[in-house]
């Protein structure tokens, strides 16, 4: 490890979860917040901030802790980890962005039971030593959120024809009558719209699954 | 009990859990493949949220709560913010509980819904309906209402994605879109489908 020269297994470890072995993708990890918290680009990005520090910072801890933890009972000390975690980052966030805490609402504590942080506790932290566990939770972290970012840019330019609240599609289109597809701030059209990403990335990723 | 009732039928096809709320995604899409076994994790879905909504809102008004422990002289503590904890404490323990009771007194039921317990605590529609009944201040009746509700409107959804991937298996359906893709896209035809609900005012 020599300062910020990242070898080349440990490039693998970051880039890998990005497209090859996307958390949500391809490993099918953490589907439901990715799908609640897109309405909006803000909310989507506040929550995939705090998806990426709990994921970090669980791997490190499991990994710091991994010859300690009796495997019988490991999801429960996985879980209480986590569980730490998420209250420190609700507690966060509610001091610092108030309003969109309240409109992530359930969800930020959902975040414990979200299955990418157990899932690469399980998979990868408690077999590896700390620092391969970092980057695997900023890698996978990072391969969340660009998904998270995907599906709420499509959401809000369509939905509300907005980006971060700003207005993007001009008045005059709406003057000529044009209208707000309705479909994508409601439920079906994020389960409608993820299918389709999914179909796009793993079409050029080429993985089929039987 | 009317507004209970009126509570169960909007928690199952108003604002089902998975279709409003995209609550239990995760075992949702990893165990619908086929009838029977989404059947046993619905019903184990169902059983377990029963039990944890009514013990979580206990743990809520009498130890968590602004001024809940003043049963115990204490009426200035505010451990509201313990509440992720603690829920998870509780289901992780309930699940155990459940896990071990069934197992002493009903072998068939112990093999039939064994495998799905321990998933089941990581569901994050179990999580969720203990958040859900914190933020919307519900009774005691209505939470426990509310859990066995929403565990029923979650087994309905998983049972019908089942039925329909069972028959997608003779569809020609696209290489990339295969399993996922295509499970996301019927989800959201599912989810049109239950809109149609929304109209009903209860």
């Amino acid at each position: 490890m020599s300062g910020f020269i990242l070898s080349k297994m440990e490039k693998r470890t970051v880039v890998d979860p990005m497209w090859d072995n996307n958390p949500i993708s391809l490993q099918v990890l953490g589907i439901c917040s990715a799908l609640a918290v897109t309405v909006k680009l803000d909310t989507a990005l506040v929550m995939s901030l705090a998806v990426i520090f709990v994921l970090t910072m669980s791997n490190v801890a499991v990994s710091i802790l991994r010859n300690f933890i009796p495997s019988k009972i490991r999801i429960l000390i996985f879980l209480s980890v986590i569980a730490t975690l998420v209250i420190l980052t609700d507690q966060i966030l509610k001091a610092v962005v108030y309003d969109i805490s309240k409109q992530l609402s359930v969800f930020v504590g959902l975040i414990i039971t979200n299955c990418i942080i157990l899932g690469r506790a399980e998979a990868f932290a408690s077999a590896n030593p700390p620092w391969p566990s970092f980057l695997d939770g900023l890698g996978n972290g990072l391969g969340y959120a660009w998904i998270l970012m995907v599906v709420a840019f499509f959401r809000e330019l369509f939905g509300s024809g907005t980006l971060f609240g700003l207005r993007i599609i001009p008045q005059a289109l709406y003057n000529i009558g044009y209208v707000d597809v309705g479909l994508m701030v409601l439920a079906p059209g994020a389960f409608l719209l993820l299918g389709i990403i999914i179909w796009v990335q793993r079409a050029i990723s080429r993985q089929v699954e039987e | 009990m009317e507004n209970l009732l009126n509570l169960a039928i909007k928690s199952i096809f108003v604002e089902n859990i998975l279709l409003a709320y995209f609550l239990g995604m995760c075992s949702y899409l990893a165990v619908s493949k086929r009838v029977d076994t989404a059947v046993g994790l619905g019903l184990a879905v169902i059983f377990v949220m029963t039990i944890t909504c009514p013990a979580n809102w206990f743990i809520y008004n009498f130890l968590l709560k602004d001024g809940a422990l003043s049963w115990a002289g204490l009426p200035d503590v505010d451990l509201s913010f313990l509440g992720f904890i603690a829920y998870i404490a509780t289901i992780a323990t309930m699940v155990q509980i459940v896990e071990m009771a069934v197992d002493k007194f009903s072998r068939k039921l112990y093999t039939a819904l064994g495998i799905f317990l321990p998933l089941i605590a990581v569901n994050c529609a179990i999580l969720g309906a203990s958040l859900f009944l914190v933020e919307r201040e519900y009774s005691l009746a209505e939470s426990t209402v509310f859990g066995a509700a929403s565990g029923a409107g979650w087994m309905l959804a998983i049972v019908a994605m089942a039925a329909i991937r069972q028959k997608i298996r003779y569809s020609n359906v696209p290489a990339p879109l295969r399993g996922l893709g295509i499970t996301m896209i019927l989800t959201g035809l599912i989810a049109i489908a239950f809109m149609c609900f929304s109209g009903i005012s209860l």
